[in-house]
């Protein structure tokens, strides 16, 4: 295990809202901070930004530093506007960043005063994307922790037995929910909600699944109001998916033939459709810059069900309680590094001459023009790739880049 | 506090981020929080350079805040000096390295190393991308041909008897709309001209080439935007003088021919001369004639749109009826020709009023950035790309300058193609209920925003009716807000209306609706619709 420290080439939380906002549906995103912000959020939302998306960024300005608007009036202000012209936002984020963060700007009291001004029909929520607090997929991390204290309570038999929390979209989450109540888990939500205006409850007896790496503060919230975290693998590919179906399985006492035939389907499917990518896998070295802390489920789905080997996986954050059944699965032969100083890591990868790279897009062309075939991070987070129908999918967005170099003769 | 959703410029590091990987040998540190790495990817991905941008983070995070990250700076310093052993280092802080005040310039210094440290102060509450771009060059130039300079109103020396005249270029950047290809059309025309080119900067120019600077003879000034500082500077320092004509059109191409055969004493008559330009004729064409009249929109960053306000009246025959800038620097300019033109000009980096303005003109054709391309696509306008901020597909793998003769080729094609295809939308539209184009047969690409079967006969109708920051969408029409008591289309009137070819039609709408108005009627009939015609059209 390597700890690293230096140049980071990341992300940060802000970069969370991207897809957040398309899956909290009446929810809007205001970031405080600075035109470095703005700047961000359309180079990394591309052609998105032009289809009026709910978020948007109050720039700080020079009489906002010198003290000579006070802040909150001026937060106050630019909220009032907002809503009056989307009128149809139930939910506002205000969302700190670096600049918000270092003037200190409490952005806490302000949307605590905001929740009590448009009670009526917002709710006001803050919490920090900033480069300095979050890395990348973190801001969601930090937004659904945010949410939690407002999740409603519910007696045992109101709330939801099962709550899935992270991000997924929408065509998985309704898999996975199309499973359980095979199995005989009928009450499950999902966090976040599709709509804020149906948080789920949270009662004495509910348990969650996590389904993305990346939720750390989020499950302390969770279990600071009394649910209970069920340890397991991520449902990437076969193993990780059966093996997070079978960890809400065991606990709701669901026998296993049930279990069998619930899941078979799914996962002679996957099987299926993953024999036909392990020809241009098996074999192949790979190598994962940090990113997304997706990294360790990823390798252990291509290691075990490609038969790729992994040469260094890198992990923004390595949170060792959610990642124990990961780390069990995984080979000890790969060389694990958390943080990043990224002239050193791209030494290392120099060296080893990986035949696949996982890397951001500001690495990714350099590394293809050293002749090093790579495969761009961030589709990872904004494809479905979780469960057992995706797992085919998930294989070909590692098979397709090695494909594309042996088809191409120029 | 502003509300943005898009912005046209970076934030001002992003600009010397460009002067930096647009150079060779020099190397810029950045005190910057983690994340702020993003802007390395419009770089790798969107000009799609193989390496990584000349650029080094110092990547500080909570836990560092304190007297450790004036400790990390000097670490991220020395380290990027060992490993890409520039020739000239740039050091600043991004918007969050300015908060904290930290001092890169002197803690710099401390590290004593031998090459020049250049420190960079880009106030990034007050400046823009551009401003940095222009500073940071300035910066390296002074620091770099400072030590050249002769004394204060040391005379000029004339140039030797039988030395060909040599000039800088100076203005290109990384991440620049069409920098590449402009640098190679006027190195093409100047070498006609017997005129060479002693530097090209900030493109492809080392810290050494920046100190040689003076031996030239005068300066092109390619693009005001980043070059007017140092430029004016080089004026002073080494009595150079410098042609400040942009050469974006066949007129301005040939003035510029003109200015430079003035300052380098040559002969402009080889480079007038050039055979590959085509603009002329293909303008003068007959096919060309319908061009005449349209109305157009042209917004962007000064100089691209000052240039294209010319071209599009005086090459292309077009009616100007919007003009405006996003960069406040160049105000001026853009309100000098705006006024020339008898329009007020367009003053603003909020794409909400530039909207509301072009729903406002009505123009048949909108030049602009990325963001016009949207807008326009909205409101169902066609549009060409003239000016930074773009995408990737404006970053193209041919040959595509807009500077020079070839430029003006290229000007005339991407300009035109939108128009074509819409007059071909129309004939389609026209004869859609012709055996062969019934509402079912495949639209052409442009219907790719449309619901399929759903021909949108007048193309103000795909206006978006989702609401937008502002609320503004689906009024942004002022002629579809029909106010009470206004008058009302007769079926018959609508669907005659829809005859008129569409580029006219929302004049005709407008001028059909005014006369009704005027003449207090309730509704509008056909007849009401020719009566309008006759009247307006005398």
């Amino acid at each position: 295990m390597l700890r690293e420290r230096g140049q980071h080439e990341v992300f940060c939380g802000l970069a969370g809202i991207i897809w957040l906002h398309r899956k909290i549906q009446d929810a809007f995103f205001l970031i405080i901070g600075s035109r470095t912000c703005a700047h961000l959020m359309q180079s990394a939302a591309g052609v998105m930004i032009f289809a009026e998306p709910r978020f948007a960024t109050a720039v700080l300005e020079e009489q906002d530093l010198a003290g000579l608007a006070d802040a909150q009036d001026e937060i106050d202000r630019v909220v009032e506007r907002l809503l009056e012209r989307r009128p149809d936002i139930r939910l506002l984020f205000l969302v700190g960043s670096c600049p918000s963060e270092v003037i200190k700007i409490d952005l806490q009291r302000a949307a605590l005063r905001l929740s009590k001004v448009h009670s009526a029909r917002t709710r006001v929520v803050s919490y920090s994307g900033s480069g300095l607090e979050t890395t990348f997929t973190q801001g969601e991390d930090a937004c659904l922790a945010a949410l939690v204290p407002d999740l409603p309570s519910a007696a045992a038999d109101e709330a939801p037995d099962l709550l899935v929390v992270g991000t997924l979209p929408d065509v998985v989450e309704d898999q996975f929910g199309r499973l359980f109540a095979e199995m005989g888990i009928a009450r499950t939500a999902f966090l976040p909600p599709r709509r804020s205006t149906a948080l789920p409850a949270i009662g004495p007896k509910t348990r969650f699944l996590l389904a993305q790496p990346f939720l750390g503060d989020t499950a302390r919230c969770l279990e600071a109001r009394g649910a209970r975290r069920l340890a397991a693998p991520f449902p990437f590919g076969v193993e990780g998916t059966t093996g997070w179906l079978a960890a809400a399985a065991q606990d709701f006492g669901v026998d296993d033939l049930t279990f069998r035939r619930v899941t078979a389907p799914g996962r002679e499917r996957a099987a299926r459709a993953l024999e036909r990518q392990r020809a241009t896998l098996e074999g192949k070295r790979v190598f994962f810059f940090p990113e997304s802390q997706l990294e360790i489920p990823l390798a252990r789905f291509l290691v075990r069900e490609l038969g790729m080997e992994a040469i260094e996986i890198g992990t923004p954050y390595l949170h060792r309680a959610h990642l124990a059944e990961e780390l069990a699965l995984l080979p000890d032969t790969a060389l694990l590094s958390e943080g990043q100083d990224v002239d050193r890591q791209l030494d290392r990868c120099r060296a080893a001459r990986p035949d696949l790279v996982v890397c951001g897009l500001g690495l990714a062309n350099p590394l293809e023009a050293e002749g090093i075939t790579t495969k761009w991070s961030i589709e990872l987070v904004f494809s479905p790739i979780h469960g057992y129908e995706q797992a085919g999918d998930l294989a070909e967005l590692f098979a397709r880049p090695l494909l594309r170099r042996a088809l191409l003769k120029v | 506090m502003r509300l943005t959703v898009w912005t046209y410029e970076g934030p001002p590091q992003v600009g010397a981020m460009r002067v930096a990987t647009a150079m060779r040998g020099v190397h810029y540190v950045v005190h910057a929080p983690q994340g702020d790495s993003y802007a390395d990817l419009l770089f790798t991905m969107i000009e799609r350079r193989p390496g990584r941008p000349a650029v080094s983070y110092t990547s500080f995070q909570a836990r560092d805040l304190g007297t450790d990250t004036a400790a990390l700076f000097k670490t991220a310093a020395a380290d990027a000096v060992a490993r890409f052993q520039p020739e000239a280092l740039l050091v600043g802080s991004s918007c969050t390295g300015e908060l904290i005040q930290d001092d890169p310039g002197g803690l710099a210094k401390a590290l004593g190393l031998s090459i020049p440290v250049i420190p960079l102060e880009l106030p990034s509450y007050q400046r823009k991308e551009n401003w940095g771009a222009a500073e940071t060059f300035y910066r390296l130039v002074r620091t770099m041909a400072g030590p050249a300079a002769p004394a204060p109103g040391t005379p000029r020396p004339p140039r030797p008897a039988g030395q060909r005249p040599r000039c800088n270029l100076l203005g290109p950047t990384a991440l620049g709309f069409r920098h590449r290809d402009d640098v190679q059309a006027v190195v093409a025309l100047l070498g006609r001209m017997g005129v060479d080119v002693a530097v090209v900067a900030p493109l492809g120019a080392s810290p050494a080439d920046l100190a040689r600077l003076g031996d030239a003879d005068f300066n092109v000034v390619l693009y005001p935007e980043i070059a007017d500082t140092a430029v004016r500077w080089l004026e002073r320092s080494f009595g150079q003088p410098s042609v400040r004509t942009v050469p974006i059109g066949v007129g301005a191409t040939r003035a510029f021919i003109a200015e430079v055969a003035a300052v380098a004493g040559v002969d402009p008559a080889p480079a007038l001369a050039e055979e590959s330009l085509r603009l002329p004729w293909w303008s003068r064409s007959v096919d060309s004639t319908y061009l005449t009249g349209k109305r157009v929109f042209i917004f962007g960053d000064a100089t691209h749109a000052v240039a294209a306000a010319r071209v599009a009246t005086e090459e292309f025959g077009f009616e100007v009826v919007g003009l405006g800038t996003y960069a406040r620097e160049y105000a001026r300019e853009l309100r000098a020709c705006a006024g020339a033109l008898g329009l007020e000009a367009l003053i603003t980096d909020d794409y909400l009023d530039v909207e509301a303005a072009i729903a406002e003109a009505h123009p048949d054709l909108v030049l602009g950035t990325q963001m016009e391309r949207h807008i326009a696509k909205r409101l169902g306008v066609p549009c060409a790309v003239i000016s930074a901020p773009v995408h990737v597909q404006d970053f193209p793998a041919r040959t595509a300058p807009q500077m020079g003769f070839d430029g003006a080729n290229v000007l005339f094609d991407t300009w035109v193609h939108p128009l074509m295809m819409g007059l071909e939308e129309h004939l389609l539209m026209m004869f859609r209920d012709d055996f062969e184009f019934h509402g079912d047969a495949a639209p052409s690409h442009l219907s790719a925003h449309r619901p399929a079967g759903e021909p949108a006969a007048d193309p103000r109708d795909q206006v978006a009716p989702a609401a937008t920051l502002d609320g503004s969408a689906a009024q942004s029409d002022p002629a579809r807000t029909t106010p009470p008591g206004a008058p009302s289309w007769e079926d018959s009137a609508e669907k005659e209306l829809r005859k008129v070819p569409f580029f006219v039609r929302g004049k005709a709408r407008r001028n059909t609706e005014r006369f009704a108005a005027e003449r207090g009627l309730a509704s509008i009939s056909v007849e009401t619709l020719y009566d309008a015609k006759a009247h307006f059209g005398r």
